[in-house]
């Protein structure tokens, strides 16, 4: 953790002091920050709004975003919504997983990729859709995994 | 600050060129000669339109045409199988598969040249052999847009085009010439249902929180689409959301409220920026803010944002997640009307009910009601999905029937294959079979025949879709995103779906399908928020008109070779000619045999992944 993503967050949470109901919006503005929710973190948030840790850690686990650990380099999220799933979505995320030799919400040993399953991300003209750190690929076919694979190994 | 004449005064300047890009009437002067339209909805975005976009700009600024030529991003068109999209106007051609180059022809061409650039048109033509223009074409002309009527037409991200198309003036209309109670009866008299799913009474709900005792009330607004294969409140927010905050607006004066609030889901990023953005946009104008326009009225909006849970949309899980908390529903009543955000009166409703709402005050509940059968009035946006020709956003007045959705507008299922099923109401819904396909689509309607409106997701199922497997889905869905905080829900869907997985695996008999049916519907009387109370939805509709295909499972068949654990792959010897394609792709070595000779698959090693089938040149492999 870097000072200048420390100050980033101390302001976070002044900007927060007023808002009623301010917990998740520092959580969230946390992880822009540090890009998941360490215990440090998640004290410092329990401290500065004087509610438990029970119950940022509460949270952190209630909601599909928020990250325990420290993500890989490269995020791999394959959508499983439903106009994916009955184009085949499940197929291509197996084989991700295959290959990455990685479960679905994990990040492989070398901490390269994290693997995801994502709800619908709303591209549902391009299912099966899977994103790269963000970036969409459309129409994509369990042969495509290896392509996408390929792209990013030699990086 | 702008007063109400100022804001007239735009309206009036810009409505002659909303009205011609709209309908490609003749161009006055002193106006830009032609606009290109180019979609900037979340399926285009990810198909690059956005360099699409930027390379119009710089292209019309080469050729000096910058001031004749207006390049706007607007919401989505709807069409977004044919992604990216981009109309030219005054003459409507239709652009669809654009890549960013190809901004270079469209300029050259078709503004300078004055020659649409026919390889990319859409290419649909009437019986005379000529290419139809956009609102002809099968996929708009059976569509009528009140909720969607701005997007794919104005800028969303310039309110002053929101202005053009009578923006603001239903809420001045509103506060002007009509008493709050005056408000709520125009949209009771509307017929208004809730567009999230339940179809309450959107008249009713305003009434209700309209009476509540207190001084300090919320206007809520429920963005938290999650239902998957849905899209319809993001493409309005991305395409339209000054009409979200107008009728906020409307909402707050109507019963009392100053303080709005929207819950968006996180992972909508370009629905949230157009919001802050018209948010900022109406602030500026004095439209938000401590006196609304000049009239003496207070109102302001925030945004807070989702992080992933499906049962925060509902509406007492959506509050406790809008604190700040656990996204876990509260126990109704009290209804939010009496006590809601932090406590206070809260009127919650969807995004798609909220785009209704200035269309109604404006053009009066009468006009509303003229649309849709006896008991659910007006249009309903659909996110068509699944296997369709045409994958997208339409916009239908109620009781068009499922065939014309599926057929006309949907284009039919690809490569032939026969349509079995529609689902609507994603993992709360239910599926529609094909002989079912002349349902006209109301609340009602669904309701009756095991489905439900939901919030309007629709996703078409052909011959090739394991009916079981699909209940699977949406079970492990709504299992995963069960809170937890009621046991019939918590327990008895995971029970529901180990007894569903035995049916895939084919361990299942006929007497566990009566036990599953029975838990179903112990499931439904007893869950205490709406994501239990229709979870088993999928299973028992499915039950309901396949369950011949659940006997065949557990008579050990999948009839369509979808679940894993009934098929097995097999190489017909006399198709096979050993060019050994298959057992190099094998990924698990399963396949042995020597060149030109037959294979053979090992079915212990096997596990199913089809790549062998998919490889053959020969076609020697199936299920």
């Amino acid at each position: 953790m870097t000072d200048e993503k420390d100050m980033q967050f101390a302001a976070a949470l002044e900007s927060l002091k007023d808002v009623p109901g301010p917990v998740m919006m520092a959580m969230q503005k946390a992880q822009d920050i540090y890009g998941y929710l360490p215990l440090e973190v998640q004290l410092k948030i329990a401290d500065y709004f004087g509610v438990p840790l029970a119950t940022v850690y509460g949270i952190a686990t209630f909601y599909s975003q928020f990250r325990l650990e420290q993500p890989g380099q490269i995020k791999i999220a394959v959508c499983l919504g439903t106009a994916c799933y009955v184009k085949g979505s499940g197929g291509v995320i197996d084989k991700f997983s295959r290959l990455l030799s990685v479960e679905p919400g994990h990040t492989t040993s070398d901490g390269r990729f994290t693997l995801e399953a994502t709800r619908c991300i709303g591209c549902c003209g391009l299912a099966p859709v899977l994103t790269v750190n963000g970036e969409v690929y459309g129409k994509v076919t369990e042969d495509s995994v290896d392509e996408i694979l390929a792209k990013y190994n030699e990086i | 600050m702008k007063t109400l004449q100022q804001l007239q005064e735009i309206r009036e300047r810009l409505k002659p060129m909303i009205t011609e890009r709209a309908e490609g009437a003749k161009v006055s002067e002193g106006q830009p000669r032609k606009s290109i339209l180019v979609c900037g909805g979340t399926g285009c975005t990810s198909g690059n339109s956005k360099i699409l976009h930027d390379n119009f700009i710089s292209l019309l600024a080469e050729h000096g045409l910058q001031d004749e030529v207006k390049v706007i991003m607007t919401g989505c068109f709807g069409l977004c199988s044919k992604g990216p999209i981009a109309v030219v106007y005054p003459d409507g051609s239709f652009y669809t598969h654009l890549k960013p180059e190809d901004a270079k022809e469209i300029v050259e061409q078709h503004i300078i040249g004055g020659t649409p650039v026919e390889r990319l048109l859409h290419a649909e033509k009437d019986i005379y052999g000529q290419l139809k223009s956009i609102n002809d074409t099968d996929f708009y002309r059976s569509q009528r847009r009140v909720v969607l009527r701005n997007c794919g037409v104005i800028d969303p991200e310039n309110i002053d085009e929101y202005l053009a198309t009578d923006g603001y003036k239903a809420y001045e209309k509103a506060v002007t010439t009509m008493t709050q109670q005056q408000v709520i009866d125009e949209i009771k008299k509307s017929g208004l249902r809730g567009r999230g799913g339940a179809g309450f009474s959107t008249g009713m709900k305003w009434q209700f929180t309209h009476d509540a005792p207190g001084t300090e009330k919320y206007v809520a607004c429920n963005a938290d689409e999650g239902d998957p294969g849905a899209f319809m409140d993001r493409s309005l927010l991305e395409g339209d959301p000054h009409a979200v905050i107008e009728a906020m607006m409307i909402a707050g004066y109507a019963v009392g409220a100053e303080h709005g609030v929207i819950y968006v889901r996180a992972e909508y990023p370009i629905a949230v920026h157009r919001l802050e953005v018209a948010i900022a946009q109406a602030r500026e104008y004095g439209i938000l803010g401590d006196n609304v326009m000049g009239l003496g009225k207070k109102f302001d909006l925030e945004l807070r944002l989702g992080a992933g849970a499906f049962v925060c949309g509902e509406e007492t899980a959506l509050l406790n997640s809008a604190e700040g908390k656990r996204g876990e529903p509260r126990q109704r009543p009290p209804f939010p009307a009496i006590k809601g955000l932090f406590g206070k009166p809260t009127l919650i409703n969807n995004v798609e009910t909220y785009g209704n709402v200035a269309q109604i005050i404006l053009n009066g509940a009468d006009w509303f009601a003229s649309v849709g059968t006896e008991k659910s009035k007006g249009t309903k946006v659909f996110a068509l999905g699944g296997k369709l020709e045409n994958v997208g956003l339409v916009e239908i007045p109620m009781g068009t029937t499922l065939r014309t959705i599926v057929e006309d507008i949907g284009g039919g299922c690809p490569n032939g294959k026969k349509f079995k099923a529609a689902q609507t109401g994603g993992p709360s819904g239910g599926c529609i079979p094909s002989s079912l396909i002349d349902t006209p689509i109301d609340y009602d309607n669904l309701m009756a025949i095991g489905s439900m409106m939901g919030s309007g997701g629709l996703i078409v199922m052909d011959e090739d879709n394991c009916m079981v497997d699909i209940a699977k889905f949406f079970l492990e869905f709504t299992v995963d995103e069960s809170c937890g905080k009621c046991t019939p829900c918590r327990i008895g869907n995971k029970r529901l779906l180990e007894m569903l997985d035995k049916v895939t695996k084919g361990e299942a008999t006929l007497e566990d399908l009566d036990k599953m049916e029975e838990l179903c519907y112990y499931i439904k009387d007893n869950s205490l928020c709406g994501l239990g109370q229709t979870a088993p939805n999928p299973v028992l509709s499915t039950l309901r008109y396949f369950r011949d295909e659940y006997e065949a499972h557990c008579n050990g068949k999948c009839p369509a070779g979808v679940c894993k654990a009934l098929v097995s792959y097999k190489v017909d010897p006399e198709k096979c000619i050993g060019c050994t394609i298959c057992a190099r792709n094998c990924p698990v070595k399963a396949i042995e045999g020597t060149v030109k000779q037959p294979h053979t698959i090992d079915p212990k090693k096997c596990i199913k992944c089809g790549v062998c089938a998919s490889k053959c040149p020969k076609g020697a492999i199936s299920k």
